[in-house]
């Protein structure tokens, strides 16, 4: 397979992986925001934005945030310009996906760019990104039933699941800081909430309510959300489609270049399986979290050394 | 004057004037080959042909089979547009076009090659040497050097018109990446779809063995010590107007679509890179232009090729299609030579005429154009797409008086034509039947032998009275068959 198309399976994957976060998170918020004073809405907005890795910013205008994050399409990071670049990236190697994958991304890219918020702001903005989180659903299911489940179908694996091993690292550390952070009053009503909008946010609450009851506890939110084996938001379970899906790859290119994105993986995901929150939890949450983001950072580059960019002279001839 | 035929619907308004209709006679009688569409054609109401013609629309539309129109953001896709009835060409016609496009072919392939070599057809005096050297695509880097099989040309698109008489001359040859064939398979495709049993009862002669008579044809410009070479398709990219159609032939060869990004020249070896490594890449069939192919010999801005490129040709590590260099063959003023380069090789007598061209270098014949500009169309000889012409009969006198002077300033950039009544072919318009002026490009292939699929893409001018075919200015398609007879 041709690196270029490996790089825009890979690329188009992460961005429908991003925009689908994006666009459960924005909804979740708008929410919880229901339930709370406009000063806890406030903060549950800079949370969303430091989930997101983005800059704290004004948050006292949700409506301003959410034109923002979901509709802007000159802000990189929000949903429209982040189905615009899958779009973009699966126009290019048209040819290598199914027909019914790009009619799908394609009917996904329409609605999105013509979506306007002062037509939903009022009534319909769930519906809205509903919408995209079934658009990107449905993506998968087709990706998964009509593609072969060959090299192109494990970039795209491996693209959707390092995004997501990151966010859910960053969204949890986001968490963690802000209802930890002493200086923050709290009564407890307002933080079991908080704690229902994370899980929420990875779709996780009746899931994590099947394993540990409604009686949730912060550890036990973490362990699920880190390390549950069967969960397919968990960092953990990424860890381990990850792996598989560069393991795969290794394989069908049949080449030991691959080494350190394998290794990589590898490291990680036996980190996540043998680990117990006890020890996280007595030690450094944060660090920890930080250094998932950075070992997904270090995935990525050793993949495009691997796959992509390689320098001429390293690479196998055939 | 015209004469209107009566006939029943759908042919209410069909109209016959001086130029050769495909369909009927000078006295309105149905021709032989397309008496059983005319009965069908009665047999249907408007209704049902509009039902079909909007299948067939939706057919394109749903394939994705669309050229790209520039734009600012994404680039907005388009249909071609496509008709309905076929255009028909008997077994005997079709075997003197074959006989004619082989030997055309043939002989501006040896051309080529003398031209890049000793230039025997030079120092004979057949053709001015000055008219090589001032030609935009003459590439003095290919001098002496010997291109696989010296076969210079593997895919030709040569434009074919039908005169007043029902002959066939050869408007102009394509030689650098003739596109179009796309649609030559998809309009099949359709129409089988359309008409399955009118047409499994015509005797239609099939062209489905295209992609794998062009595979064939670019195998055989391999290396010789490379006994399973790899192919790949060399697009320009996604904002390239012929996008689909290089998706659409890579994906029918099977082979790899690639853009200049994707390959790397190594120690004269071209490689495109894979996930597993880099890959050794012997021939390419680029649809990209010369000026584009190679930063360090051609244009030094260009994004689309590939650095080094062009000294692993010349190492014959890897074969191009077509080779580079071929457009002076393109060129208009050249064209007019074509007989003579005929005669010249193959001493034979060419088999398809071309159209009276004059050219404006030469004294009296240039004076005689500028005498009668009104009855001309005049053509610069680099442009393609209709761009740069003047049609004499339909001009203005300011437009005349400024080609006089570009004519007067560079005489050695154009040639003139006499206006060409094209023929008209029937069509499917707004739920009746018209006439439309066609063309006719038949794809030649050149490899071990030279292969041209029976048919070629009929282009059609849509609008009333245009003689103007091209897709850019409102020019469509239908397909063409060939009778196995």
């Amino acid at each position: 397979m041709l690196s270029r198309v490996a790089d825009s399976l890979y690329w188009m994957s992460r961005y429908l992986e991003r925009a689908e976060h994006t666009a459960r998170l924005i909804d979740v918020t708008l929410n919880l925001m229901l339930d709370q004073s406009p000063l806890m809405a406030e903060r549950r907005w800079q949370l969303v934005m430091s989930g997101l890795g983005l800059p704290p910013t004004d948050t006292r205008d949700a409506y301003k945030l959410t034109e923002s994050l979901a509709f802007d399409a000159e802000n990189p990071g929000s949903i429209v310009s982040s189905i615009i670049a899958a779009r973009e990236n699966a126009r290019q190697v048209r040819e290598q996906i199914s027909s019914e994958m790009w009619e799908e991304l394609n009917r996904l890219y329409l609605q999105v760019k013509s979506a306007r918020i002062e037509q939903i702001w009022n009534f319909g903005s769930h519906a809205y990104f509903r919408n995209v989180k079934e658009g990107a659903h449905l993506f998968q299911g087709i990706t998964d039933s009509t593609m072969s489940h060959g090299q192109g179908w494990r970039f795209i694996q491996v693209g959707r699941f390092i995004e997501r091993a990151g966010a859910t690292a960053a969204l949890l550390d986001a968490h963690f800081k802000y209802l930890s952070d002493p200086n923050i009053e709290s009564d407890g009503k307002s933080d079991y909430l908080e704690w229902v909008g994370l899980l929420k946010c990875c779709t996780a609450f009746e899931a994590c309510c099947k394993v540990y009851s409604a009686d949730l506890q912060p550890d036990r939110i973490a362990e699920f959300l880190l390390l549950n084996a069967d969960f397919p938001h968990s960092v953990r379970f990424s860890a381990d489609m990850l792996q598989a899906g560069l393991n795969a790859i290794a394989e069908a290119t049949q080449t030991h270049k691959s080494s350190r994105a394998n290794r990589l993986a590898g490291k990680l995901r036996a980190a996540l399986s043998f680990v117990q929150i006890e020890e996280i939890m007595e030690s450094d949450l944060h660090s920890y979290l930080k250094d998932i983001e950075r070992q997904c950072l270090q995935i990525h580059d050793a993949i495009y050394q691997a796959y992509i960019t390689y320098q001429i002279e390293s690479a196998p001839v055939s | 004057m015209p004469e209107p035929i009566s006939f029943q619907p759908p042919f209410t308004r069909y109209q016959l004037d001086s130029s050769f209709d495909e369909m009927f006679d000078g006295a309105g009688t149905c021709r032989p080959p397309y008496q059983a569409l005319l009965k069908r054609l009665f047999k249907l109401s408007p209704e049902e042909l509009k039902q079909r013609q909007q299948s067939a629309d939706l057919s394109f539309l749903h394939q994705g089979i669309t050229f790209t129109v520039y734009g600012r953001e994404e680039g907005t896709e388009r249909i071609f547009p496509y008709d309905l009835l076929p255009r028909i060409i008997t077994g005997s016609e079709w075997a003197t076009l074959e006989q004619g496009l082989t030997q055309r072919i043939n002989a501006l392939n040896l051309f080529l090659k003398d031209i890049y070599h000793e230039g025997c057809i030079l120092s004979d005096g057949i053709v001015p040497r000055e008219l090589i050297y001032s030609c935009r695509h003459f590439r003095r880097e290919m001098r002496g050097i010997n291109v696989p099989r010296d076969i210079y040309v593997s895919v030709i698109g040569t434009d074919l018109v039908r005169l007043d008489d029902g002959q066939f001359a050869v408007l102009e040859d394509n030689l650098r990446v003739p596109s179009g064939v796309s649609y030559m398979l998809a309009n099949r495709q359709v129409m089988k779809h359309v008409f399955p049993r009118l047409f499994g009862n015509y005797g239609v002669r099939p062209i489905d063995h295209y992609g794998q008579a062009l595979l064939a044809t670019l195998r055989a410009l391999a290396p010789a010590h490379r006994p399973d070479p790899t192919i790949v398709l060399l697009t320009p990219g996604v904002f390239n107007s012929a996008y689909f159609e290089h998706t659409f032939l890579a994906r029918l060869m099977g082979v790899e679509l690639v853009e200049g990004r994707d390959l790397v020249v190594h120690d004269n070896v071209v490689y495109m890179r894979t996930t597993a490594g880099l890959k050794r890449v012997d021939v390419i069939y680029r649809r990209v232009d010369d000026d584009f192919l190679d930063p360090l010999v051609f244009r030094p801005d260009s994004q689309l090729g590939v650095a080094g490129l062009i000294n692993a040709y010349r190492a014959g590590n890897v074969a191009l299609a077509n080779a580079i260099g071929t457009g002076i063959a393109d060129d208009k003023a050249l064209y007019a030579y074509v007989p003579a380069i005929i005669r010249y090789y193959l001493s034979e007598e060419p088999i398809l005429p071309n159209v009276e061209t004059y050219l404006l270098s030469d004294e009296s014949q240039r004076q005689y154009v500028l005498e009668n500009l009104d009855k001309l169309v005049v053509k610069a000889v680099g442009e393609s797409g209709g761009y740069g012409m003047l049609i004499g009969p339909h001009s203005t006198a300011a437009e005349r008086e400024e080609f006089r002077e570009r004519i007067l300033a560079d005489p050695r950039n154009y040639i003139a034509q006499p206006t060409l009544a094209l023929s008209r072919a029937p069509c499917f318009i707004d739920g009746e039947v018209e006439a439309r002026h066609v063309d006719l490009r038949p794809y030649i292939l050149k490899g071990d032998q030279v292969t041209i699929v029976p048919g070629g893409l009929t282009r059609v001018a849509l609008k009333r009275g245009s003689l103007v075919v091209n897709s850019s200015q409102g020019g469509g398609s239908k397909d063409t068959w060939v009778l196995a007879e």
